[in-house]
Order: structure tokens, then C-alpha cells, then sequence
């Protein structure tokens, strides 16, 4: 895959918390590539540090957690690139990429919504807000017109009903139409980036299916670039067509999906597929995990993040020294020694 | 392959092991430990409540001694080095009979100290009723001086010693009242939240007729209807179940919510498949996960029934003298004119306030430090 | 709710009926009666009276009647809109209560409206800027407000007033406007003089709803809703002040409930102190004397006030929050 020109593209990124007993590095130095129209799946344990990442190019980490360094080259619709990293969480330039740009599908649908507002209400303020930003002619927006513009996105989403639902509260909404509000909130401005964080993950099975084959054909219409988060592999697997592979705030591997699958090269990311069940595997014999437990916050280990529990570990540096991302094969990286030195060598 | 090792498990620190093994009265103490605010309110209180054990010994003198003659004299300030030298004295007083306003105006004697000393021997009396007693923590050298260390009132009474008996009063009374509420609200709470059913509607009812009560009109009718001619001791007791009649409402219910919250949790289902007994499990499973919250909710509850008893004193309905308390001496206050001549006689409201706000902040640290989840 | 609040009307007069017989019963546990006290009165002033005139009064004013009889009668009476006659100052309760009722009312809505004017834009402050200065300095301001009873700083400030600028900061009218007749001009004279025991009866309050405020809006601003407002690009301002304050404002209109009672009777001492036409000083001096009928008139009125409060509360409750409204 060439790179052409990556409408997102994240260096380095690096988030601490302060807190009273000390500062936790949520992410330490991530970096990865979203290319225009392309999903990329972002996965890792819970804990890792991926909603912080998502957050963090949104300008939206709360306090006490604050953005370290690293860089968030955003490419806009005219060519011009603009390092969110850089600018001032409250200012305006900030709040006229989100929502209009770069839109949030967050985690938990239900609280995600104010309950005392009606879900319509709630995407009409969206709408008028970047109506200039989104409307071909630039002009303002008036409450009826934005309420038939949500209908419409409700039809869109498959909302049954819709002229109904817009004046609904999103407690009278079950999970699925919930986060199928939630979408439709995220995609009416239009954004040229949606990130979806866990949006399955509140909501049963079935639904679940639902609102994924939604998302894609939702992005295949409008050709939206999606950075998709979950810890479900097989989610990832059907949905994205990039992988990162994130532990304790670190990038471990990243690559086309295929690749990750078939032939990942972290220890890490190998262990995490080992513990995956499969249909098609061998029953009754016990599902391979993760040696040892998610170090706390406060304990890193020193070196590569993973050598606690790493099961192939290339030799004493590797819990001294933290390898960097780097490519192993084309179009896949990997930090870790043992592959390093394989690219050197060869 | 080798074993994995979980160094990052075995390198935690020796304080997460002590807090794992922490029971969790000590986690209360060490969250408390954290708030210098309600450490040293809780250092206040101790103090308070040393004076109610033995107002006597904090005070310099009879409270009612009464002396005409000696009405409104000012504080007189401790000087505690005399040229240089430890020898602790106040100033004498002199009084002089304004001519136009015919008001005794008292002056500082600068020729005449009157010495004073620690642990010196006053007027004999009783601890707690019974040891008798004579030594003072401050008073004159010589019996026959008297001093003034917060002033006078009208009848020439010495404050400082009246506040120290008003504070046995005011606190204890406090202190009985929420232990009566509390006593009433656990067991009608708990009855209430255990039991539910009809039992549960009919204590709720009563919660909500008690609760759209206007407390304080039917404080002052309940002290109102006390007869005139009890003893300090009976109006004292009557006053303290009048307060805490409507008190118990609040806490009744809070500990009814949890009762119910309780049950459905997890570990007392686990207590009854274990083949616990009723008894066993609302008292070893479900009150100890609420007792540090209602040790906190009542040392909230004090410092409301030190105002609604201040209050109602001072209204003249509650303690009513000779007895007396922190709002029958700032009955001495109620008059302007009176307050003008004399501020000092506004003192045993501060106490007041140093007392409620010093309960208040104990409570507000327990209830932080009672709540283990909290952040 | 529209259901919750109709059973709420419903109970309504059974509520009256337990505290009408409760009130009753207080205004007549004191051993003896009006005439005992009047009598009592009398003998100290240095003059007597003879004892058939005191039964003919008695008989007169039914003190000779059992008690559940007293009760029936004083309940039909009521039921007329009849309070009864004041044994001591021999006028109709009704009058007597009259306009000190409409005053009692006005300081209490006033110290209501002055609280919630101060304390809601102090707690969204507060806990906007957590840990600044002026959050330190508000947290302090509320704790010793929570701590210094009503009384004592009417005294304070009556003290201070008098003693350092030599004016009197009593009462609600200028001397000029006392017995007058209500006037714009009188009016304006309230106003000047109502904010001040306002004040003083809504410090306690204050406080306290400061800290609710501020405690209720911090839970809020953890919610995932704000950080999806922020996502669509509000400014921070506005989707504070649209959905957290929104949010947070909702448990403080249940406060009302107990809150507006509470200032109700609060008024009782605050208007004692400060010498304010308001049925408080009214019941306090009825009390003593047993003046029974006015008391117990006066009682009721704080019951009535108290459950109305409630009432208002729930409707406004209901109004205000969709989840309440259409719940049931």
C-alpha cells in the first residue's frame, strides 16, 4: 500500500495524566496513518490507552490529563494541513473541526445523550452550529429545516418511525436505535473523519451486526474514513482494513488486516490472536492467555512494555531498552528487537 | 519455555499489600488522617467535650455568683510576664459612675494586678456529681479576688465560667439528641427497609407527616406545652426528645434506602446461601457496610440540633435559666442596647459557630473517608 | 406524575386533619388554660378577679367543654373560615394574622429568590473553576454560613449597625410608613427594608444550596453526554450552561420541597430577633400567654405553608424533567 496522502496522520502522540500519586502515561508516543476512505481498526485491551488516543486527536482529553507532544497532522478539504496538536482545546478553530470534520461516535450510547434534551433537539444544535461549514451555500439554518434535514438522517440510519423518534428522549430509545441516533448525529455534518469508539460494545449480539453493516455501507456511500476502536478482534476482522495493535499506550503492530492475521509478527499481537476463540478450532482444550495480568499504571516496566509477560522475548535489552515501530516487512510495522534484527540481517 | 514471570506483580509495592489486608475501620482512619481541617476539628471537639466532663475545673468560679456591683465589667486580658519575669496577672478593674448616663464605666487599674495562677485551689466542687474537687485550671491567687477573664454580665456573673457550664450543656444535649434520632432511625429504618410490606407503609406514612412538619413552630409549641414548674433536669430531657422527635425522619430513611439497596446486593445472597442467620447477616453483613455512613450523617446531625437548641433558648422556650446553655446566655444578648455597652456578651454565639463548624467539617471528613469507592 | 400528584391534592385534607388534631393537641397540653394565665397576669399587675366572673368566661369561651367538643368546634369553625377570636387581644384571629401572614410570605419568597440569585451562579462557578481561589474562599463563606445560626447574625449585624453607625436595622417600614395604608410609596419602603432579614434568613440556605449546586454540576461534567457536546463543537460556555447546569439544576428544584418550608418557620426567629411584622413573634407571644386559638391558628398556617411548599416543588419538579413528567 503507498501512502498517497494521508488525511490523519499521528506522530509521536504522547498523553500523561497528573495525578496526586504521580503522572500515568496513558499514551506514549503513538503513531499511525488514515488514509482518505479507509477504516482503520484500532484494537488493544482494555486499558491501553485507545480512547485516550481517540480523545486526544479531538482536543478533547480531560483534565487531569493533558496532551505531551506529538504531532496530529490533520489534511483539510482544501489541501491544507493543520496540527491539531497544537491548537488551544477551547478555541475556535478546534470546535470548528469537531462535529464538522472529524465526528465522535462515542462508547456509551445511553449516557452519551443528554437525557433531558430530545435526541433531535440534540442533532438539530449540531447541525445549525456548523451549517456554514457544511452547506453548500454557506448560509444559516433554520430549526425546521434542520429537524427535516435529522429526519431524513434517521431514515438513513434505519430508524423506523422517524418523525417520531426525533422528539423522543434517549431514554425512551432501546440500545440499537440509540446508537443509530448516535451515528446519525456524528454523520450529519458531514465529517470527512468519523471515529467510532467501541459503538458496539453497549449493545447485545445481534444489534451489534446491525449497526457494523451499517457503518460500512454508511461509509462506503459517503466515503467517510473511519478509525474504529474495540477490543474484539472479529470485529476488527470484519470491519477495518488497517490494523494497529496498541498495548499500555504503545503502538505494538500495525498493518493491513490481512497481514495482522495471517502473519503478525509482535509476540504481543501474536498472543492476542492465540486467545481468540475460533469456530473452527479444536473444542475442549483450554483457550491459550496472556501470562501475568495488565501491569498498574504506576508500575511500566522499564524496556518494551510487554517483556513482563512476553513469551519470546530476544534478550536482557528487551527490559532495558523500548524498541521502536519500525517497518518489518512492506506496509508492517512491529516494535519489538526480534524483528529488528531480522530486518537488519536481511 | 520459560515460566512467565509477573514481575510487574510481584515488584508492588509493600503499600498495596498493607492496603489489601487494611480492615476497613483503618481505611476510614488513614482517607480521615488525609484531612488537617477535620483532624484539627476533631481535636476542637475533644476539647469541647474535656469541658463537659468537668466544667467545673475549666471554670474560675461559681457560675451563678452574682455581684450588682460588679455588672458589665469588660474582659480582662492574661498578661503573663510581669518585668520580665513568669507571673501570669490581669489588670484590675475601677468603675466609675457616669454622671449624665448613671452607667458604672469601668476603667483598667494599671496601679493594681491581680495574680493569677494554674491549677490553683478555688471554690470546692464535685466531679461528675460525685469526687469533690477544688482544684481550677486558672483562677486568682487570692480566693477573695474575683476575675473576669471574658467579662461580666448584667448581674455581674462571670462569663467565661458560665460558658463552660453552657458548653456541658449545649453539647451534651447535641450529642443525646442525634443518639436518640439515630437509635429511632435505625431501628424504624431498618424495620422499614427489612421487613417492607405493610410494616414499611406505615413507617413511611409517618416519616412523611413528620417530615412536612414546620420544625421549628412545633418546637416552640412543644416547649411552650412543658410545664413551668419542672426541674432543669426534666426540661432538659424534654428538650432533647423534642429534638430529636422530627430528627430521626432523615436518618430513618437513609437507612431504609440502603436496607433495600442491600438486599438485592450480591454478598447477602452469598451470606444466605452460605446458611447465615437473619440476625447474623444484618448484623455482621449489611450494618457494618453502612455504619461508618451513619456515623458520619450523625455527626452532621449534631451541629443542626446545637442551633435548633440555641435557638429555642434564646427565643426563651428551650433550656431555660438556672440552668444553663449557649443560648440562654445569649439571651443576655438580645437587647441592642445592651450589646452596645457590652459586646462581649455576643462571645458564647462564637462558640457556637466554632463548635457547628468544627462538627461539620469532622462529619464531612468522615463521610469522604467512610466511602471507600469514592474518589 | 399527572397521577402523583393528584393523589398528592387527594391526601391533602386527610393531612390536614392529622394536623389539625395534632396542632390541638399541643396548643392544649399546658396545664390549665387562658384564664389561668390570665389570672396569673392580674394577680401580678396587683388587681383580681372574682371567681364567677372567671367561670362565666370560661363558659363563654367553651374552656368549660371537653376537649374533643373544644375540637369539633374550633374544626367546624375553621371549615367556615373562621379562626376564632384571640382570647387576649379580643379580635378576630383572621385580622390579627391578616396582613402579618402576606408579610411573612413576602420574606420568605424574597430570602427564596435572593438564595437561589446568589448560590446557583456561585455553584456553577465553583465547580467550573474546581480548586480556584474564589472556590476556596466560596467553600469557606458556605461552611461558617452553614455554622452561624440566623439569629445570631441578625444580632451581629443589629450590633454592628447600631454601635458603629448608630442606626437601627429593625423592622420592615420606615417609621413614617408603619400604620399607613398600602401605598406604592410603602411598597418601595418594603423593598428597601426586606432584602437585609432576606438575607440573613437565607445565609444558612445559601450555603447550602452553593454546595449542592457545585457538587451536583461536578457529577455532571464526568458524564459522557458533555464530552459528546464538546465533540460537536460547542463552545465550552454554552454546552456547560445548555446540559450539565441543565442537569444538575434538576435535583435542585426537589430542594424547594424542604427548602421553602424551612424558611417558613425560619422566618419565626430571624423576625423575632429583628422585630418584623410576621406571624412568627405573632405564635411566639400566643404561645406563652396560651392565647390557644391563635396558636393554634398560626400553627396550622406553617402546616399549610409547609405542604404547599412541597406541592409546588413536585409540580415544578415534574415541569421541569421529561424522565419525572412522563413517568406514569
Amino acid at each position: 500500500m503507498t501512502p498517497a496522502a494521508p488525511i490523519l496522520s499521528v506522530r509521536d502522540l504522547r498523553v500523561v495524566f497528573d495525578l496526586d500519586e504521580g503522572q500515568v502515561r496513558a499514551v506514549d508516543g503513538v503513531s499511525f496513518d488514515v488514509q482518505p476512505g479507509q477504516i482503520v481498526g484500532i484494537v488493544g485491551e482494555s486499558g491501553c490507552g485507545k480512547s485516550v488516543t481517540m480523545k486526544a486527536l479531538l482536543q478533547l482529553v480531560d483534565e487531569p490529563g493533558r496532551l505531551a507532544g506529538g504531532s496530529i497532522a490533520y489534511r483539510r478539504a482544501n489541501g491544507t494541513i493543520l496540527d491539531i496538536a497544537s491548537l488551544d482545546p477551547r478555541g475556535r478553530e478546534i470546535r470548528q473541526i469537531r462535529g464538522a470534520e472529524i465526528a465522535l461516535i462515542p462508547q456509551e450510547p445511553m449516557a452519551s445523550f443528554s437525557p433531558v434534551h430530545t435526541v433531535g433537539d440534540q442533532i438539530v444544535e449540531a447541525l445549525q452550529l456548523h451549517a456554514r461549514q457544511w452547506r453548500p451555500d454557506g448560509g444559516r439554518l433554520s430549526r425546521a429545516d434542520a429537524r427535516s434535514i435529522v429526519v431524513d438522517l434517521f431514515r438513513d440510519v434505519g430508524i423506523s418511525m422517524p418523525e417520531q423518534r426525533v422528539d423522543a428522549y434517549s431514554w425512551q430509545l432501546s440500545g440499537g436505535l440509540r446508537q443509530r441516533a448516535m451515528i446519525a448525529m456524528a454523520l450529519s455534518c458531514k465529517p470527512r473523519l468519523l471515529i467510532a469508539d467501541e459503538p458496539t460494545t453497549a449493545i447485545d449480539v445481534t444489534t451489534q451486526a446491525q449497526v457494523l453493516a451499517l457503518l460500512r455501507e454508511l461509509q462506503r456511500k459517503y466515503g467517510t474514513a473511519i478509525i474504529f476502536i474495540t477490543h474484539d478482534l472479529g470485529v476488527i476482522a470484519q470491519m477495518a482494513s488497517e490494523v494497529v495493535v496498541m498495548y499500555l499506550g504503545r503502538v505494538m503492530e500495525q498493518g493491513p488486516v490481512d497481514s495482522i492475521f495471517h502473519a503478525a509478527r509482535h509476540p504481543y499481537t501474536r498472543a492476542l490472536l492465540r486467545s481468540m476463540p475460533s469456530l473452527r478450532g479444536t473444542t475442549r482444550v483450554a483457550l491459550p492467555t496472556i501470562a501475568g495480568s495488565l501491569p498498574h499504571p504506576f508500575n511500566r516496566p522499564a524496556g518494551c512494555p510487554f517483556n513482563p509477560r512476553c513469551e519470546e522475548r530476544a534478550g536482557p535489552r528487551c527490559a532495558t531498552h523500548v524498541p521502536e515501530l519500525r517497518e518489518v516487512v512492506a506496509g508492517q510495522a512491529a516494535s519489538c528487537f526480534l524483528h529488528h534484527d531480522a530486518a537488519e540481517a536481511s | 519455555m520459560a515460566a512467565p514471570i509477573d514481575a510487574a506483580a510481584s515488584a508492588t509495592s509493600a503499600a498495596e499489600d498493607r492496603i489489601s489486608v487494611a480492615s476497613n475501620w483503618t481505611l476510614v482512619w488513614w482517607r480521615f488522617r488525609k484531612h488537617k481541617l477535620a483532624l484539627l476539628s476533631a481535636g476542637i471537639l475533644a476539647l469541647l467535650y474535656l469541658v463537659v466532663l468537668c466544667p467545673d475545673f475549666f471554670s474560675t468560679q461559681d457560675p451563678e455568683r452574682t455581684d450588682a456591683r460588679q455588672a458589665f465589667i469588660p474582659i480582662q486580658s492574661v498578661h503573663f510576664f510581669d518585668e520580665g519575669r513568669w507571673s501570669p496577672w490581669v489588670p484590675g478593674v475601677v468603675g466609675k459612675r457616669n454622671p449624665v448616663t448613671l452607667r458604672m464605666e469601668w476603667g483598667a487599674d494599671p496601679s493594681r494586678k491581680v495574680r493569677i495562677g494554674f491549677f490553683v485551689d478555688g471554690p470546692a466542687y464535685k466531679v461528675l456529681g460525685v469526687i469533690p474537687a477544688k482544684v481550677r485550671l486558672i483562677g486568682p491567687l487570692d480566693p477573695s479576688q474575683r476575675i473576669f477573664l471574658l467579662g461580666s454580665d448584667r448581674l455581674g456573673r462571670d462569663q467565661w465560667s458560665r460558658i463552660m457550664h453552657g458548653t456541658q450543656t449545649s453539647m451534651t444535649i447535641g450529642l443525646v439528641a442525634v443518639t436518640l434520632s439515630v437509635v429511632l432511625g435505625i431501628v424504624l429504618g431498618g424495620i422499614s427497609g427489612y421487613f417492607g410490606g405493610w410494616i414499611d407503609q406505615v413507617i413511611q406514612r409517618l416519616i412523611e407527616i413528620l417530615q412536612s412538619v414546620p420544625t421549628i413552630p412545633i418546637w416552640l409549641a412543644l416547649s411552650a406545652a412543658l410545664p413551668r414548674d419542672w426541674t432543669p433536669t426534666q426540661v432538659f430531657f424534654a428538650i432533647t426528645v423534642i429534638l430529636s422527635l422530627i430528627g430521626w425522619t432523615t436518618l430513618g430513611r437513609e437507612v431504609r434506602g440502603r436496607f433495600l439497596a442491600l438486599r438485592e446486593e450480591d454478598f447477602v445472597l452469598a451470606a444466605e446461601l452460605a446458611g447465615c442467620s437473619r440476625a447474623r447477616i444484618i448484623l455482621r453483613h449489611m450494618v457494618p457496610t453502612f455504619l461508618s455512613h451513619i456515623i458520619a450523617t450523625s455527626s452532621l446531625a449534631i451541629p443542626v440540633m446545637i442551633i435548633n437548641e440555641t435557638s429555642l433558648s434564646f427565643l426563651g422556650l428551650g433550656i431555660r435559666p438556672p440552668a444553663i446553655s449557649w443560648g440562654v446566655l445569649l439571651q443576655e444578648a438580645q437587647n441592642i442596647q445592651t450589646l452596645a455597652l457590652a459586646p462581649w456578651l455576643l462571645l458564647p454565639g462564637l462558640l457556637v459557630i466554632v463548635a457547628v463548624l468544627a462538627f461539620n467539617l469532622v462529619g464531612d471528613g468522615l463521610r469522604d473517608a467512610s466511602d471507600p469507592y469514592s474518589k | 406524575m399527572a397521577r402523583f400528584i393528584l393523589q398528592r391534592l387527594l391526601l391533602l385534607p386527610l393531612l390536614m386533619v392529622i394536623f389539625s388534631i395534632m396542632v390541638f393537641v399541643i396548643v392544649e397540653a399546658p396545664p390549665g388554660d387562658f384564664l389561668t394565665s390570665y389570672i396569673a397576669t392580674l394577680s401580678s399587675s396587683g388587681s383580681s378577679i372574682g371567681a364567677e366572673q372567671v367561670e362565666a368566661l370560661r363558659a363563654q369561651y367553651g374552656l368549660d367543654q371537653p376537649l374533643y367538643v373544644q375540637y369539633v368546634k374550633w374544626m367546624g369553625n375553621l371549615l367556615q373560615g373562621d379562626l376564632g377570636l384571640s382570647l387576649e387581644y379580643q379580635r378576630p384571629n383572621s385580622e390579627l394574622i391578616g396582613e402579618q401572614l402576606v408579610l411573612t410570605i413576602v420574606l420568605a419568597l424574597f430570602s427564596f429568590v435572593l438564595t437561589w440569585i446568589i448560590a446557583v451562579p456561585a455553584g456553577i462557578y465553583s465547580a467550573i473553576r474546581q480548586r480556584s481561589v474564589i472556590d476556596y474562599v466560596l467553600t469557606i463563606i458556605n461552611y461558617i454560613g452553614v455554622a452561624t445560626p440566623n439569629f445570631m447574625l441578625a444580632l451581629v449585624l443589629m450590633w454592628g449597625a447600631f454601635a458603629y453607625f448608630g442606626i437601627g436595622i429593625t423592622g420592615l417600614f420606615s417609621p413614617d410608613y408603619q400604620g399607613a395604608p398600602w401605598s406604592w410609596d410603602k411598597f418601595v419602603d418594603l423593598m428597601a427594608h426586606v432584602w437585609l432579614p432576606s438575607l440573613v434568613l437565607g445565609v444558612a440556605g445559601t450555603a447550602r444550596l452553593t454546595r449542592v449546586m457545585r457538587a451536583n454540576l461536578l457529577d455532571e461534567l464526568n458524564k459522557p453526554y458533555v464530552v459528546t457536546a464538546r465533540a460537536k463543537g460547542l463552545s465550552e460556555w454554552t454546552l456547560v450552561l445548555r446540559y450539565p447546569v441543565r442537569l444538575a439544576f434538576n435535583p435542585l428544584i426537589s430542594t424547594i420541597g424542604w427548602y421553602l418550608p424551612q424558611l417558613f418557620s425560619g422566618s419565626l426567629i430571624v423576625a423575632t430577633v429583628m422585630n418584623l411584622p410576621n406571624i412568627g413573634p405573632l405564635l411566639l407571644r400566643a404561645l406563652v400567654n396560651q392565647d390557644m386559638y391563635l396558636a393554634g391558628s398560626i400553627l396550622l398556617i406553617y402546616c399549610m405553608l409547609t405542604i404547599v411548599g412541597t406541592l409546588l416543588s413536585d409540580i415544578l419538579l415534574a415541569w421541569i424533567d421529561p424522565r419525572i413528567r412522563m413517568d406514569g
